[in-house]
């Protein structure tokens, strides 16, 4: 299999993320609870990944990461934690269900949401995104990356946008923590959510959230927390106050592991690579007079995404003959981001959506170029 | 059996502290270790570093100079 959707997960991990979460299954306990070797092991494993994770974004200091199983939770721990009947919340039509509908179960509450629009090439205004800031506005919610077109938003002016009136910013890092750099405190980020599984090589069921000093967030989750057992709440220091329950320690160490390995070979070298091999994909099927391609190419900072459809056929139909005919696995549909899809008019055909990681070769594009000249020519007939 | 003697502990709000407090004291070569809290002593986190009385100077300028959080220090009969 030629697998090139690595936007809904990172097929291929490091092996030494993969013996990392063996050796922890061998040896750890369960962190915080209690003093034996096994336990603080456990704990010490978790301290270390915090230490590499808020060296990674540049957080202030490691108990400002909390460990969550994926962006969603992280997600729902910021949106659901932090508005307020009446509050003002604005985000952007690139969104991913993780952050919409969070965000639509507040505004049943009352919150007032505000949804900034996009262009056919799937960019947003940073002015129109400015001027729906209201006196009740208390944050812009948006992601880093959408994972339809690949487009980024700039997060360093958006960050600029929050902080000249006073208001949070809340990023979704899903598709950008691992492939494109993230320093919190220089783009003003107040809070960061982030999955392990997809850019960052980890495990499914690792992520985390980032919380600026002086944030609090109402936890989403109470429960066991290894300390403070006799308060009738969950404790209020981070990162214990967002991470009721036995934490996931086998894949927080192999979450760790990735984290080296990212650092060793250099997120830099590695977006290159899978950018090379996007701009390779997309030149070799941008000139097929039935295909249309969704996003901005007209810049280099992008993610490596090449989503598309075949003149009005359903996307589901491309991406299911891509993977019988020729054993590459993409994503066809909505992928949970329904703004955009209207946005582009593709509510009804979806789109196939390639996602390239730099374990991708030149000969598998190739081969995935071919793929697609064939299907395309085979509706012809 | 050991017998009990007074020692310095210093408790702290959480795990995450009590891990930073023992990976810079062992990169310092600051003498000591995770204990479980005692019964007497009140605390957030379940363990607390132990260690000799007479190390009480070092470790408060060891906690001032890396800026160590920690709940309490104190001496206790354990």
């Amino acid at each position: 299999m030629i697998y090139m959707d690595n936007a809904a997960t990172t097929l291929k991990k490091p092996d030494e993320v993969i013996d990392a979460v063996v050796n922890a299954m061998k040896n750890l306990g369960n962190a915080g609870r209690g003093v034996t070797e096994a336990s603080l092991d456990a704990a010490r494993t978790i301290y270390d990944v915090r230490e590499k994770l808020a060296e990674f974004f540049h957080a202030e200091n490691p108990a400002r990461i909390a460990f969550t199983m994926n962006s969603t939770q992280s997600l729902n721990i910021a949106i659901r934690g932090l508005f307020c009947r009446k509050d003002h919340v604005i985000t952007t039509a690139l969104e991913h269900n993780s952050v919409l509908r969070p965000l639509y179960a507040c505004e049943e509450e009352g919150v007032e949401l505000s949804i900034v629009g996009c262009n056919d090439k799937g960019k947003i205004s940073y002015e129109e995104l400015e001027k729906s800031i209201k006196q009740n506005t208390k944050a812009i919610v948006c992601t880093h990356g959408s994972n339809l077109t690949g487009n980024i938003l700039d997060l360093y002016k958006i960050g600029e946008i929050a902080k000249k009136h006073g208001i949070l910013f809340i990023v979704d890092a899903s598709q950008t923590a691992g492939v494109i750099p993230i320093d919190v405190q220089k783009m003003k980020i107040d809070v960061l959510c982030f999955t392990g599984h997809k850019g960052l090589l980890g495990p499914q069921g690792t992520g985390g959230i980032y919380v600026k000093e002086g944030i609090i967030i109402r936890p989403l989750l109470c429960g066991g927390s290894g300390i403070d057992s006799f308060n009738r709440k969950q404790p209020k220091d981070m990162p214990v106050a967002l991470e009721a329950g036995t934490l996931n320690s086998h894949g927080i160490a192999g979450l760790g592991a990735a984290i080296s390995y990212l650092n060793r070979v250099g997120i830099d070298v590695i977006r290159e690579k899978e950018l090379l091999l996007m701009w390779q994909f997309y030149e070799g099927i941008k000139g097929i007079p039935e295909i249309k391609i969704y996003g901005d190419f007209e810049t280099s900072m992008r993610c490596p995404i090449v989503s598309f459809n075949v003149g009005d056929i359903d996307s589901s139909k491309i991406s299911d003959d891509l993977s019988f005919y020729y054993e590459i696995a993409t994503r066809a549909g909505a992928h949970c981001a329904p703004k955009i899809h209207e946005a582009l008019g593709t509510k009804e055909q979806g789109a196939v959506r390639f996602s390239f990681s730099h374990y991708n070769t030149k000969e598998e594009v190739e081969k995935a170029i071919k793929a697609v000249k064939e299907i395309v020519e085979g509706y012809r007939e | 059996m050991r017998k009990k003697e007074m020692r310095l502990i210093v408790t702290f709000h959480t795990t995450t502290d009590a891990m930073a407090m023992e990976k810079l004291c062992k990169q310092n070569s600051i003498s000591g270790r995770l204990i479980p809290v005692p019964g007497s002593v009140s605390a957030g986190c379940g363990m607390c570093w132990c260690t000799n009385l007479q190390e009480k100077e070092k470790i408060c300028d060891f906690l001032e100079a890396k800026d160590l959080k920690v709940q309490t220090i104190l001496e206790c009969m354990i």
